[in-house]
């Protein structure tokens, strides 16, 4: 066990070197200049010279990433063309509204998911497990920025259950958690339903009835847990897909993470807040599936590791 | 040397003792209520408060809140006023500004401003360290070029003669140096605040303004609170000013429309904004006022068969500019000309290229084109721009040009302009030209004249007339305050005689929507604010303060 994690951290290392050379690279071909962008546009050629050589613009590629990779390897992400300030220090201002953002839509997409997944899974075949994987369908298949702007303008501005955006208060994360996740709670009521599905089918299950236990003492007790530990072992890969969702969801609720942070540096071209974001990115997702692959192995000790 | 009041503030200060205050400001509002809080809310995150980085329309207006510089301007106007200068002196040649300091004009610090914090000052934006993308416009300055080579000796030609006079000697005569004190690149920022924060300066704030920055929770809210011993008397009214980001425009209107916010920062969006206009309730919160903008589409003089005027010019007539303000819901004027009209130096009464498509297509034929062209259109991304490409397409298809559209983002665009041979057409929506100062120079050197047309410029026609730039300069020349309306005249030359030669095609000139709650008080030219966009802090109150 230990040995398959030594094994797998080094593998996470080799993939994050592979994804900050290949961000560096995408990013030192993206045909914008930074130094324009800082210099303004009423500067010399002298002072735009002056700032490529201050920020080490005017050295070959091999050299920027290498001094790049010494620096990040001391913890240094750089730091913002246009913000003047460490990005380190905005990734870790803006990293806990994001995290207490994906624990929140974790919660609502298992409450929803599991929820939808059982009730489907006992009435199988019938009208509500057809409706439920309808639904489960529309949330899988819904931009999150449309089911954002409609929860907020039903809940927000029509009902006035919850504020307008915003960050703050228990109140502020409803909306924004929901949104995202409603795409998760479509996945695990699919998957919530299959597995069940298939546990209520085991000899065991069979057992139980045959002995005359109550139909919630089978469910609830005999037939959920086993159903339901591959399905929390998913939980570390939903993060991967999260990344993607704050961008969009923060951007709609205003909620001050880094998805937020990402988007507005995409569209400044400020080059070091993109690569640190997709590095914290990057590492977030390696140590999401690492997780997810040991709760797979202690979960299910019928998965060996190799 | 000979003495000169030359602002118009203090000429009325002078003629009409009663309207003015001991610091010869006359825009106070009588009606105006003290105390109160408004909210302003923007998208993106406040990116610094540095006045010598800060270069974008939201920081602009909350700089000028927390700093102050030797000019500033009468509030909802470009007159220029003295703002730290109490006075200043031209010399006979227009070579030498002496400015006088007002006495006791203290930092947020309560340490008082000198002399020495304006070298300071002037001489921080200009060192290359300090990466100032506003460094290029102290270039008059003696000792500018050894100042940005570096070595950090600062500018020879600012001296400071004692603790309430400095003395600014230029190397070249320059008719707009006032508007240039007047700009937010020469502030007026406290040494040992910058030196306290080092590189992370930009997220404090150390200025004698108005406010002083008292809270910034980097991605959500930045608090402004008035300061109690700002030098201009009785200001400001408001006691704070809270600017919530990360919100989106759609978002604010409706926290605006729930009486949450009090001015969305980035305006009324445009989905929404025939919605609101809609209304008489709304729409009589919105205020409406001109934009020293002007958006155009640049015809690459080294591309051909851009090199050809007769084709320039009939583009200029094929292109149906009422249909294109109408995409933009009408948010926008036509223009005939570079300049906009609210720009003094605008030529009244000229009528530019009008539509006309025949006359278009038979100028084409004569220039050797009746079949047209294919060419390349470069566009900015993001809505509103494409759409207008697309409509410019369609006018251009009219007379046989096929233009491909090329929408690309931002700095993609500028990069392509910047160099010779990339980009044939590019329309400027978005990224070109909002002016820097009140001057009808700002829309010539940069963008029509020959230092623009260099690789990495602005000049995205490429257009170097040798003629019009010595015209250009000479205009500049013209220090004397008697000779205001000449220069003016000249300049006015200058753009006619660029639209000869044809090197853009003018589209329209933006108008500005500022919306504000009902409680917001203030005249309402102080919403429309040629410099401080989206409304001027120091001078707006509330009406409901208990």
């Amino acid at each position: 066990m230990l040995a398959f994690i030594a094994r797998r951290l080094i593998q996470s290392a080799l993939i994050l070197l592979g994804v900050s050379f290949i961000t560096f690279a995408l990013l030192y071909l993206f045909p914008a200049d930074p130094v324009r962008q800082i210099a303004g546009r009423s500067a010399t050629p002298e002072t735009v010279a002056n700032i490529r050589a201050q920020l080490g613009l005017d050295q070959p590629f091999v050299v920027q990433y290498l001094r790049y990779l010494g620096n990040l390897l001391q913890g240094d992400l750089g730091r913002s063309y246009l913000q003047k300030t460490e990005v380190g220090t905005l990734i870790v201002s803006r990293l806990p509204a994001s995290l207490l953002l994906m624990a929140g839509a974790i919660v609502c997409e298992l409450m929803l998911g599991l929820t939808m997944g059982i009730i489907a899974a006992i009435r199988r075949g019938t009208g509500t497990d057809n409706s439920l994987m309808i639904v489960s369908f529309i949330g899988v298949s819904a931009p999150q920025f449309v089911v954002g702007l409609l929860l907020l303008y039903v809940f927000a501005v029509q009902l006035r259950w919850f504020p307008i955006g915003g960050y703050g208060t228990f109140s502020h994360l409803v909306l924004p958690a929901v949104t995202l996740g409603i795409l998760g709670s479509g996945w695990y009521s699919r998957m919530m339903r299959s597995s069940m599905i298939d546990v209520l089918r085991q000899d065991y299950i069979r057992t139980a009835r045959a002995k005359g236990l109550g139909r919630a003492r089978v469910l609830f007790r005999h037939a959920l847990p086993n159903a339901i530990l591959p399905i929390i072992a998913m939980i570390g890969i939903d993060v991967g897909i999260f990344m993607g969702g704050i961008v969009v969801v923060e951007s709609v609720f205003g909620w001050p993470g880094i998805g937020q942070l990402a988007w507005q540096a995409i569209q400044r071209v400020d080059i070091p807040i993109i690569m640190g974001v997709t590095l914290v990115s990057a590492c977030a997702i390696v140590l999401g599936n690492l997780v997810a692959d040991i709760a797979s192995l202690l979960a299910d000790p019928r998965i060996k590791v190799r | 040397m000979k003495n000169m009041l030359t602002t118009t503030a203090l000429i009325a200060a002078l003629a009409l003792p009663t309207l003015a205050t001991a610091d010869g400001h006359s825009a106070m509002d009588p009606d105006a209520q003290y105390g109160g809080n408004i909210t302003i809310t923007y998208k993106d995150d406040v990116a610094t408060l540095d006045p010598a980085i800060g270069y974008d329309w939201q920081n602009w207006s909350m700089i000028k809140s927390l700093y102050d510089g030797l000019m500033d301007y009468e509030p909802g106007t470009t007159d220029l006023r003295p703002g730290l200068a109490e006075s200043y002196e031209i010399s006979d040649d227009g070579m030498t500004f002496t400015f006088k300091l007002r006495e006791g004009v203290k930092f947020h610090n309560g340490r008082e401003m000198t002399a020495e914090d304006v070298k300071y000052s002037l001489d921080r934006v200009t060192d290359p360290v300090t990466q100032s993308p506003g460094a290029g416009f102290f270039g008059s300055i003696a000792g500018f070029d050894a100042a940005s080579a570096g070595g950090g000796e600062g500018l020879s030609g600012v001296t400071v003669v004692d603790p309430y006079t400095v003395q600014i000697q230029l190397s070249r005569p320059d008719a707009t140096f006032l508007h240039v004190m007047g700009l937010n690149f020469a502030s007026v920022v406290a040494r040992e605040a910058v030196e306290a924060a080092g590189a992370d300066f930009g997220k404090t704030a150390m200025g004698t303004g108005a406010f002083k920055l008292s809270e910034w929770t980097i991605g959500q809210r930045l608090v402004f609170e008035k300061n109690a011993d700002y030098w201009r008397e009785g200001l400001p009214y408001l006691d704070s000013v809270t600017f919530e980001v990360g919100q989106e425009p759609i978002v604010a209107l409706l926290r605006l429309q729930n009486g949450e916010v009090d001015v969305p920062g980035d305006g009324i969006p445009p989905a929404k904004f025939m919605e609101v206009m809609a209304d008489p309730e709304q729409a009589s919160r919105v205020i409406e006022g001109g934009q020293l903008h002007t958006g155009y589409i640049t015809l690459n003089v080294n591309i051909p068969p851009f090199d050809n005027v007769d084709v320039r010019k009939a583009v200029n007539m094929a292109i149906n500019k009422e249909r294109i303000t109408q995409v933009i819901n009408g948010r926008a004027v036509p223009a005939t000309q570079p300049l906009p009209p609210s720009m003094p130096g605008y030529t009244d009464g000229y009528a530019g290229y009008s539509y006309d498509v025949e006359g278009a297509k038979a100028l084409l034929g004569e220039a050797g084109f009746p079949d047209g062209f294919e060419t390349e259109l470069f566009v900015m991304n993001t809505d509103p721009n494409p759409r207008i490409a697309q409509a410019i397409q369609q006018d251009l298809s009219q007379i046989g040009i096929t233009a491909s559209i090329q929408s690309l983002a931002q700095a993609s665009v500028i990069a392509a302009g910047g160099e010779a041979d990339q980009a044939p057409m590019i329309w400027s929506g978005g990224m070109a030209w909002i002016a820097d100062f009140p001057d009808a120079s700002n829309f010539y050197g940069p963008i029509l004249g020959c230092d623009g047309a260099v690789q990495g410029g602005w000049n995205w026609s490429w257009y170097c007339n040798e003629e019009i730039d010595a015209m250009a300069i000479e205009a500049d020349s013209m220090t004397d305050p008697a000779m205001v309306d000449d220069r003016l005249k000249m300049w006015s030359d200058v753009y006619m005689a660029v639209m000869e030669d044809a090197p853009w095609v003018p589209v329209f000139n933006e108008q500005r929507y500022t919306m504000k709650s009902p409680r917001m008080g203030g005249a309402d030219a102080l919403y429309v604010d040629p410099v401080s966009i989206p409304v001027n802090y120091d001078y707006v109150f509330v009406t409901d303060v208990q």
